[in-house]
């Protein structure tokens, strides 16, 4: 098992390195002059030059991709220049505030989606499955960033008994109670459509599952229904819906910029669009950098879960 | 499984011509189909609707509600009238999100097509930079695609079709490796056909309905995630407007006037659920395994439905005793008998072999004894299966059960499906003990390697903790039988047991069996196709054929002097060893007839 | 006149490549230097269990799989320069016919559509004569000619076993390699296609190679019988010899486990 991580770890690091070429690519492939583009048009030409020799922008490309690499590898991200503050501190900021509401949604899709899908394949065609379908259709047909702004005005303005946005109350906030009261909506927003997605393909997985030959072997064994449903048919459908949940924890992530912006959750993805709208450069490329590569370590986590359950995949 | 194929032939042809049919049969895709035509027919209209000009201002109009008068929607922030620009807006997100499809399904099928039929350095190389996509949280990499651009609904369009790339190139490709080992290919470039011909003429037109599914799986996606970049004011830039640049608009006002934002939000949810509604309705008339209903979930027991109650305990001095047994498989509103009043008894310490082609009914005839037979399709419509004088199929749910591994066990042909793969075999034999016995855990475990010495497995208490796929094939079929054994039954039920086996390995499973059955007293019912299996192992053999026995009686006899005109068919047919070349001889005056 | 196939010290191995981080695949050896030949209008059997290599035979004599070393004379023609010279130029040589007969044909393609391609690409025939060759074919697998505008999965087994049939016929080579083509046939079909594949040989003059895992069934078509084993051949005779004294210890346990219908009576 330890050899098998060492092996997803050794494989994990090219994955690595092309995500800081391509990372590295958004600064070198904007076009225009970077230096003008960070500095805004009424740059005096002496900060330019200054910009540009900071940046290493004077040299080939492959030479400032090695300047910058070293730099990133040492914990330097620049300086953004909006902000005035170093990178890596807003980053670092942000990101947890964005892991939080993330972490959350993902634990919730997972529950909800999981259950919801076994329930749905068990009952197959009967209410309880027509009922989940349905939700779970709506579910992924969902804008997020829409039932962002209907929970709040159903919670916080019809009935108030949820705040709206931020992740602290302003006055007098601070301590875990706070913090969750914040979190609800945001959370279950993020969470509605990978629920939807992890339902499905639950659902799916159970159905062909239950149709292979090993469950007729269960059953033919005398065993339980629940027993032939909870330890031999859902065993095998997890370890196939294990991945996903993986893919889904990197469209949390992303849908993590849609539900920032609307509840103004202080969180890396309403950072992002904030950034690109104001091109400051260096903050987009260190967060972009930052939240792919705890993507690409958490679908190794994935791996090595879906490894730990399935022997045939160990070697 | 054989009868179900066999069936098959004779509905494809129309079923083909009907797909139209099938999905309008599905009243969610029906409906999804019906708002989306809706939709996209103002969308194409507009421009012909006697509508407001959607970028006309007017200040002094703004933020009328809903059902003001000249304004059925109302107006926005800038007195513009808000069902106009819904229409126009509409018109833009579909048209984005189909482009963005469109780019999406061409460059991702095309990449995964030459990667999976390439294989090798190229689909290494492709399938990397495909990764190295998916190694960026979906929104993430157009985030930092329209950082590059700029924002622009454009921009937006290339990152949400660059970032659906991915999923296009790893379904393609899982379905082109598949196609590309198959024989047919292989056939194709003996007949002459060039690489690139087969590619295209022979591998493309399977890989289509995947291409098709797949689109209409995302399209729904791309106009929700082309929407939320507008929203994010990193799409269609003013004066231009598209539906999530209405909501993005909008929401500083939702406290006074929601409907500003409310009002397209809905709308981007009407038209991304009639696309999903729709896009399930075509992932199920396309893929063949949902419309032969392979995806429904099989009963614990096979549905009984008979017409005439049997009685529920006779007098016989058989163990095993089958009367008049009918069981059908039901594909829509018709059933397909697959067995037709079967009737046979096996006594203790016998074997009965029943033989018979595929498409013969055995297999299910086997598997109905203790209701296994995958339910839907399959149902019991009549007879009855006695064992020690007690019909089993008069019995409850858990009476059944309580027979399954106990006093009944079943071997099953390939044990590398049959058995579980991530369970180790000595747990599985082990459950097997526990379903039964009121013992503990260790001490079942203990039992399992017993069980694995006697079928003769060696280092049984070492191969107790392995895999299946660890085993060889003899091996697991010895797993298998160890845990028919488990519980000590009287009835064993082998269900093909060593057709997916060697010759030799086979000849040493039958020794095995007839070695158990000999030393324990064992009923044997043996199901096979192999005539030579039968006359090695069985004492009476019953022929099958259509769903009927139509012989039975003492193997040595039925072999000797068969006298239905099937059974004597059907030995001719079987080569024996030292027959030579005059085995060709002997069967041609067979087909004679037939070949005019 | 000279041999139809002339194989010399065959090898095969699969794997061995190089991975990402300088270590070796795991290597198998398919075929360990197998020698035969097969003579004209002869049809000579390799019997064998799974993994014995006589599949791999197979594939690389029609030009499936390339030999790892080793020498085949095709023909008279040299297999590396048959190669050179396309897929075109082997398939006019050699043929193949499939274990499964459903998998080998296209299902979105119908039998017309299947069969025209090696009489377009292998004998450059017009469109006229394509036609008349189909029938022709047809006829020769005793099938209906109503079969051309059908589609594969409208043929039970044995009848899609006879249109694969026709295909290799189309390519008019007069060497079929048979890669278990009635194993997965019921009993009554199996000696059906047998008798079929029997008079073929005989009206167009073939010599095949037969490969089959039932010794009863290679008894009965074959004039010698090759027995492999774990890649290696160990056993070369006619068919008589081999079946009545065989000589290795294989072989003897093979034809040992091999059910037959007589031990009911003997007991």
């Amino acid at each position: 098992m330890l050899a098998y991580i060492a092996k997803r770890l050794l494989a994990a690091i090219p994955v690595l390195f092309g995500l800081s070429i391509i990372v590295f690519g958004i600064m070198a492939l904007i076009p225009g002059d970077t230096a003008t583009a960070i500095l805004g048009a009424y740059a005096t030409p002496e900060n330019v030059a200054r910009v540009n020799r900071e940046l290493g922008l004077d040299r080939t490309l492959p030479e400032q991709y090695w300047v910058w690499i070293t730099n990133v590898l040492q914990g330097d991200f620049g300086r953004s220049y909006n902000l005035n503050r170093p990178v890596l501190d807003e980053i670092l900021e942000r990101y947890s505030a964005t892991l939080v509401l993330a972490g959350v949604s993902l634990v919730l899709c997972s529950i909800f989606g999981l259950l919801a899908g076994i329930v749905s394949a068990v009952r197959q065609f009967g209410w309880a499955d027509r009922i989940i379908t349905f939700f779970v259709l709506i579910g992924i047909s969902m804008p997020a960033f829409w039932l962002g702004l209907l929970l709040i005005l159903l919670f916080a303005v019809q009935w108030r008994i949820l705040p709206a946005s931020g992740m602290f109350a302003v006055y007098g906030g601070g301590d875990f109670m706070d913090l969750l009261r914040h979190l609800i909506l945001p959370a279950v927003t993020l969470a509605v459509v990978a629920t939807g997605v992890i339902a499905r393909l639950t659902r799916a997985s159970m159905l062909e599952v239950l149709r292979q030959d090993f469950v007729r072997t269960a059953r033919a064994k005398g065993l339980s229904e629940r027993k032939v449903i909870y330890a031999h048919a859902f065993k095998a459908a997890f370890v196939n819906v294990i991945p996903v949940i993986g893919i889904q924890a990197g469209f949390v992530l992303g849908g993590a910029v849609y539900v920032e912006t609307v509840f103004q959750w202080p969180g890396i993805g309403a950072m992002l669009v904030n950034a690109i709208s104001t091109r400051d450069i260096l903050l987009v490329q260190g967060g972009v950098l930052l939240v792919a590569a705890s993507y690409v370590l958490f679908n190794l986590v994935a791996d090595v879960c879906q490894a730990l359950l399935d022997p045939r995949l160990k070697t | 499984m054989s009868q179900i194929a066999a069936s098959s032939p004779a509905t494809e042809p129309s079923a083909r011509l009907s797909s139209w049919s099938l999905l309008l049969n599905n009243r969610l895709a029906t409906g999804g189909l019906i708002v989306l035509g809706i939709i996209a027919l103002l969308a194409i209209l507009a421009p012909l609707l006697p509508l407001d000009n959607p970028n006309a201002t007017a200040p002094a109009d703004r933020l009328q509600p809903p059902f003001s008068e000249g304004h059925l929607l109302g107006t926005d922030q800038l007195g513009r009238d808000i069902l106009s620009r819904l229409i126009w807006g509409s018109q833009v997100s579909i048209a984005v999100g189909l482009s963005a499809t469109a780019i999406a399904a061409l460059a991702g099928s095309l990449i995964g097509l030459i990667a999976g039929f390439a294989r090798g350095r190229t689909d290494n190389i492709l399938m990397r930079l495909i990764d190295m996509l998916m190694a960026f949280p979906y929104i993430l990499l157009a985030l930092a695609i329209v950082a590059v651009l700029g924002p622009g609904l454009l921009n937006a369009l290339y990152a949400i079709a660059i970032v659906n790339i991915p999923f296009f190139a790893r379904n393609v490709r899982g379905v082109t490796i598949g196609l590309a080992s198959r024989e047919f290919v292989d056939a194709a470039r003996l007949s002459g056909k060039s690489w690139l011909a087969i590619l295209f003429t022979e591998v493309l037109p399977n890989v289509l309905p995947v291409i098709v599914i797949t689109m209409s799986t995302t399209v729904g996606w791309m106009i929700l995630e082309t929407a939320g970049l507008s929203f994010l004011g990193l799409g269609a830039q003013p004066p231009q407007s598209d539906l999530g640049s209405m909501l993005g608009e909008g929401r500083s006002l939702l406290f006074n006037a929601p409907h500003v934002s409310i009002i397209p939000g809905l709308m981007i949810f009407a038209l991304v659920m009639s696309i999903n509604l729709l896009g399930d309705g075509v992932r199920d008339v396309l893929d063949p395994r949902l419309r032969a209903g392979d995806l429904t979930r099989p009963r614990a027991v096979t549905r009984i439905e008979r017409k005439t109650k049997p009685k529920s305990t006779i007098d016989t001095d058989a163990i095993l005793d089958v009367r008049g047994l009918e069981t059908s498989f039901q594909r829509g509103r018709s059933a397909f008998p697959a067995v037709k009043s079967v009737s046979f008894s096996v006594k203790k310490g016998e074997c009965l072999g029943l033989i018979g082609e595929s498409g013969s009914g055995k297999s299910v005839t086997a598997l109905s004894l203790l209701g296994l037979v995958a339910s839907p399709p399959g149902v019991i419509t009549e007879g009855a299966a006695y064992i020690e004088g007690e019909d089993v199929l008069s019995k409850s749910e858990t009476g059944i059960r309580a027979l399954r591994g106990a006093k009944v066990a079943y071997v099953f042909q390939d044990p590398l499906t049959t058995l579980h793969p991530l369970y180790k075999v000595g747990d599985q034999i082990a459950e097997a003990i526990l379903a039964h016995q009121p013992v503990s855990k260790d001490e079942a475990k203990k039992r399992a390697v017993d069980l694995m010495e006697q079928v003769g497995i060696r280092d049984a208490a070492e191969r107790v903790d392995a895999f299946p796929h660890q085993m060889s094939g003899g091996q697991r079929q010895r797993i298998g039988i160890a845990m028919a054994l488990a519980n000590d039954p009287d009835i064993i039920i082998a269900d093909e047991p060593t057709t997916a086996l060697d010759v030799t390995v086979q000849a040493k499973i039958l020794d095995l069996l007839q070695d158990l059955r000999t030393k324990r007293g064992l009923a044997l019912l043996l199901i096979t196709h192999d005539f030579g299996v039968v006359a090695q192992v069985c004492d009476k053999v019953a022929v099958m054929k259509d769903g009927e026995i139509v012989e039975a009686g003492v193997t040595e006899a039925v072999l000797r002097d068969p006298q239905h005109a099937y059974t004597q068919k059907l030995k001719a047919c079987v080569p024996e060893l030292g027959q030579g070349k005059a085995f060709l001889d002997g069967v041609r005056p067979l087909f004679a007839e037939a070949a005019q | 006149m000279s041999d139809a196939i002339v194989v010399r010290d065959l090898v095969k191995t699969f794997g061995g490549g190089r991975t990402l981080f300088g270590g070796r695949t795991h290597e198998l050896h398919a075929v360990k230097g197998v020698s035969f030949e097969l003579k004209q209008n002869e049809t000579l059997a390799i019997v064998g269990e799974s993994g014995s290599g006589k599949s791999t035979i197979a594939r690389m004599l029609v030009g499936l799989e390339t030999p790892s070393s080793g020498e085949m004379i095709i023909d008279g023609q040299d297999a590396k320069e048959l190669r050179a010279q396309g897929s075109a130029v082997f398939g006019r040589v050699v043929q193949y016919v499939f274990q499964d007969p459903v998998a080998s044909l296209n299902p979105r393609k119908t039998i017309d559509n299947i069969l025209d391609v090696p009489l377009r690409l292998l004998c450059g025939y017009d469109a006229g004569k394509r036609a008349a060759r189909k029938k022709e074919l047809l006829d020769a697998v005793q099938m209906p000619s109503d079969t051309l505008e059908r589609y594969p999965h409208e043929f039970s087994g044995g009848q899609a076993q006879r249109i694969a049939i026709a295909r290799a016929l189309a390519a008019e080579a007069r060497i079929m390699v048979l890669d278990e083509p009635v194993s997965a046939l019921d009993v009554s079909v199996q000696a059906q296609v047998l008798l079929l594949l029997d008079d073929l040989k005989r009206a167009f003059d073939l010599s095949y190679l037969f490969i089959s895992h039932d010794l009863a069934v290679v008894e009965s078509v074959s004039d010698r019988v090759a027995v492999m084993y774990l890649g290696e051949m160990v056993e070369l005779d006619t068919a008589q010899t081999l079946f009545r004294t065989p000589s290795h210890d294989y072989t003897r346990e093979l034809i040992a486990s091999a059910p037959r219908l007589e031990s009911a009576a003997a007991e």
